[in-house]
């Protein structure tokens, strides 16, 4: 037994090998490498779309506690000036004074903000007000806050008031939502990584099959070593072509320049980096799996060029689907893309960012490991059934035949 | 699965007349969506033998081999290869050479043959050592370093048969290994193929050339239509047939004529003798002392056992020896 399992090792290693090193010293590595500069246009799509989601789920807003004319006037100003005055805040009234009374503002604050979006409170008379909330956030406000308070007190925004800033030591929201900022931009990664090695694993077995050795390899080897070998060495070019990406990028994260920061994911920066890594890797085995698979059943360069298309709607429907997802946190939808394999990888580094739970990930990189599996059985069998038949012009029949069973001469 | 009173009396039989097997397929069926292209194939291949399969193009030999090999899995019956009835658990000890012959264009030739060899265990130095070794041996050490696809098709398929052998293989197994050569390679190829068996290797090899076959094997299975109508030893196939006899007499009549079989009409020489081609169905001696006590005159007298060709158009059929000969003329050096 272990002798059979160390042979089988072994065949994927040396069918690794064989395929690193011929991807690693041929041109289409340094296409590999640019391929990150092309998606561009996609990540600021995919950004425009996890703008919206992050809106939708924690858009901060800005309580008012003031006195009850104090309240219109602010309310009146604000909604004046909001279309002059960028980052103007959404406001919320949530207590208006009788003359005289006042208010604690921070348990105020605590008081409100679970399950609320509002992040800050405005409270104290026009002429001195106080803003109360999370450091970042209040500061954001301020100068609009500023504006509004002296158009409220008379339509004069040349005489300012002095806000008194009241910063919490936490804000929940501002960090949840800086978090999920963290996780959307960890999506994108994953998916454009995944993006860039789909098109090469999907027409990695059709070298074996135009060459005519895939014969050799069947007979020597079994047919699952060889696509595990396959998909290992695909994942060793990626994680070189990242140590390259890493070495050309690094100089620019020292200097920081016009890198975003993040916040530090739930997980923790170390355990989110590892689990990235191992996301990453699930993530391209899945669908590399996949498109092993169907790519396997191609018997020509033009259709896996066909098969292309397809194969990269599906990645990017994928992960509209995680980001949508992730807006949805608790939410079913948020379990089904959980539970599916494909997207599995995506809502789980997400949810590594914005939830500090650690079994739920033990379970998915478990489930995501049975299902590499699956596909990788359901491939090589499939393609030991239609592909590795004798007879002749086996290239005559399109994929669609060979799923159906059409059948080929013997 | 109980096996029928004929097959056990077939096993029996091989097992008397082979000794040690190195391949032992009982009832192989493959069905290809439906349509049956092995029908229950029986084969024995002795230890250390060279072994046929013969028969046309689609009749099933590659399909019968892939299943050998494990390559496919049959719908039923029994293989067993090397003792092992899972191919893949003794694939360290079969080299494969396919019917299409392919290798990765980039790689040179001794890292084609390593490659070849670490894919049945012979760690990539030592396949690279005795890839180079094998290349000098067979002639070829001036193009070692040379990549594949710098290579003419012969040379690449020499590679080929060199990274069957690398990992020196218990078992060869040679699907059409003449196909594509000239007849210089193929006299080659004959020659490896009998130093591999003086070793002690076993070689089966499929063809639709019987030359080859009748030059090389011991034992053959006739495969057309996906069956298998023989099996055994190349003399027990040519047995099936009576000899050939070709006799010129002096005489054209006398006693003697009653030796002859029924039918063997005389073709009349010129000079008053004549000539008879017939098969022989009794006793050569009867007949020798019929003709000669009988005045026949005898001018010449040869008797030849029947060739593989007859043999296999009296087993197989026509029909089959037809696709056999269409096929060799397609492009096949006899």
């Amino acid at each position: 037994m272990t002798s059979r399992a160390s042979r089988f090792w072994r065949s994927i290693f040396v069918i690794a090998r064989r395929d690193y090193s011929a991807i690693l010293f041929s041109r289409s590595f340094i296409f590999f490498l640019l391929g990150p500069l092309f998606p561009i246009v996609v990540i600021a799509m995919a950004g425009g779309i996890g703008a919206s989601v992050s809106g939708q789920l924690q858009n901060p807003k800005l309580g008012i506690a003031m006195q009850a004319e104090d309240v219109d006037a602010f309310v009146a100003a604000r909604d004046k000036l909001a279309r002059t005055v960028p980052d103007t805040p959404e406001v919320v009234v949530v207590l208006r004074l009788k003359p005289g009374e006042n208010v604690m503002t921070r348990s105020l604050l605590d008081r409100v903000k679970d399950g609320s979006p509002i992040v800050a409170i405005l409270s104290g008379p026009l002429s001195n007000p106080k803003l109360t909330g999370a450091g970042g956030q209040i500061d954001r406000w301020e100068g609009p806050v500023t504006l509004i308070a002296a158009e409220a007190m008379r339509g004069d925004t040349t005489a300012l008031p002095a806000v008194n800033m009241e910063r919490t030591i936490t804000a929940k929201a501002d960090t949840a939502r800086k978090r999920i900022r963290t996780a959307q931009a960890s999506q994108t990664l994953l998916f454009l990584l995944t993006m860039l090695l789909a098109g090469m694993v999907m027409s990695n077995m059709v070298e074996e099959k135009a060459n005519k050795i895939i014969e050799v390899l069947a007979a020597a080897v079994p047919m699952d070593a060889v696509f595990y070998g396959k998909l290992i060495a695909m994942l060793g070019v990626s994680l070189t072509g990242l140590a390259v990406w890493g070495v050309f990028l690094s100089p620019i994260a020292i200097v920081g320049a016009g890198l975003p920061t993040f916040a530090a994911p739930a997980v923790g920066w170390p355990l989110f980096l590892l689990f990235g890594l191992i996301y990453f890797s699930f993530a391209y085995l899945l669908l590399g799996s996949l498109f092993l698979t169907i790519g396997g059943l191609a018997a020509t360069v033009r259709e896996v060029q066909t098969l292309s298309m397809p194969a990269t709607m599906l990645q990017l429907i994928v992960f509209f689907f995680a980001s949508y997802a992730l807006g949805a946190q608790g939410e079913p939808i948020e379990w089904v893309a959980i539970v599916f394999p494909l997207s599995s990888p995506y809502i789980m580094l997400a949810r590594s960012a914005v939830d500090g739970a650690l079994w739920p990930h033990f379970l998915a990189i478990v489930w995501q490991a049975f299902c590499v599996a699956l596909i990788i059985k359901g491939g090589s069998t499939l393609f030991r059934k239609t592909v590795m038949k004798s007879g002749p012009a086996p290239a005559k029949r399109s994929i669609l035949d060979r799923i159906r069973g059409k059948r080929e001469p013997a | 699965m109980t096996k029928s009173p004929d097959k056990a009396e077939f096993d029996r039989a091989v097992q008397a007349d082979t000794g040690t097997l190195a391949i032992e397929a009982r009832d192989l069926v493959k069905r290809f969506d439906g349509t049956v292209a092995v029908d229950g194939v029986d084969i024995s291949v002795p230890a250390g033998t060279i072994y046929g399969i013969l028969g046309p193009n689609g009749a099933g030999k590659t399909t019968t081999l892939r299943m050998l090999l494990g390559i496919i899995d049959p719908d039923s019956g029994t293989r067993k290869v090397l003792g092992s009835e899972n191919p893949h658990a003794i694939a360290h000890r079969i080299g494969y050479l396919p019917e299409e012959r392919g290798l990765y264009p980039s790689m040179k030739a001794v890292d084609a043959i390593a490659f070849v060899g670490s894919l049945r265990g012979l760690p990539r130095a030592e396949g690279r050592e005795r890839g180079r070794k094998l290349m000098e041996d067979y002639g070829f050490g001036h193009i070692a370093d040379r990549q594949i696809r710098q290579m003419s098709k012969g040379q690449a398929q020499t590679v080929q048969l060199l990274s069957t052998l690398v990992h020196k293989p218990d078992l060869v197994v040679l699907d059409e290994p003449f196909s594509g050569l000239d007849a210089i390679s193929q006299g080659r190829l004959e020659k490896l193929i009998r130093g591999l068996a003086t070793e002690g290797t076993t070689v089966i090899f499929s063809t639709h050339v019987l030359a080859h076959a009748e030059r090389l094997c011991e034992r053959i299975a006739i495969i057309a239509g996906g069956k298998v109508p023989f099996e055994g030893l190349v003399s027990t196939a040519r047995d099936r047939l009576p000899p050939q006899v070709h006799l010129e007499t002096r005489n054209l009549d006398g006693p003697w004529r009653s030796a002859l079989p029924t039918g063997a009409e005389p073709q009349v020489k010129s000079s008053g003798g004549a000539l008879f081609d017939f098969s022989l169905t009794g006793e050569v001696e009867p007949l020798l002392a019929a003709l000669i006590e009988g005045g026949a005159g005898i001018e010449a007298l040869s008797i030849e056992r029947a060739g593989l060709h007859d043999a296999f158009v009296a087993i197989a059929g026509e029909a089959a020896a037809r696709a056999l000969e269409e096929g060799t003329a397609e492009g096949d050096v006899k």
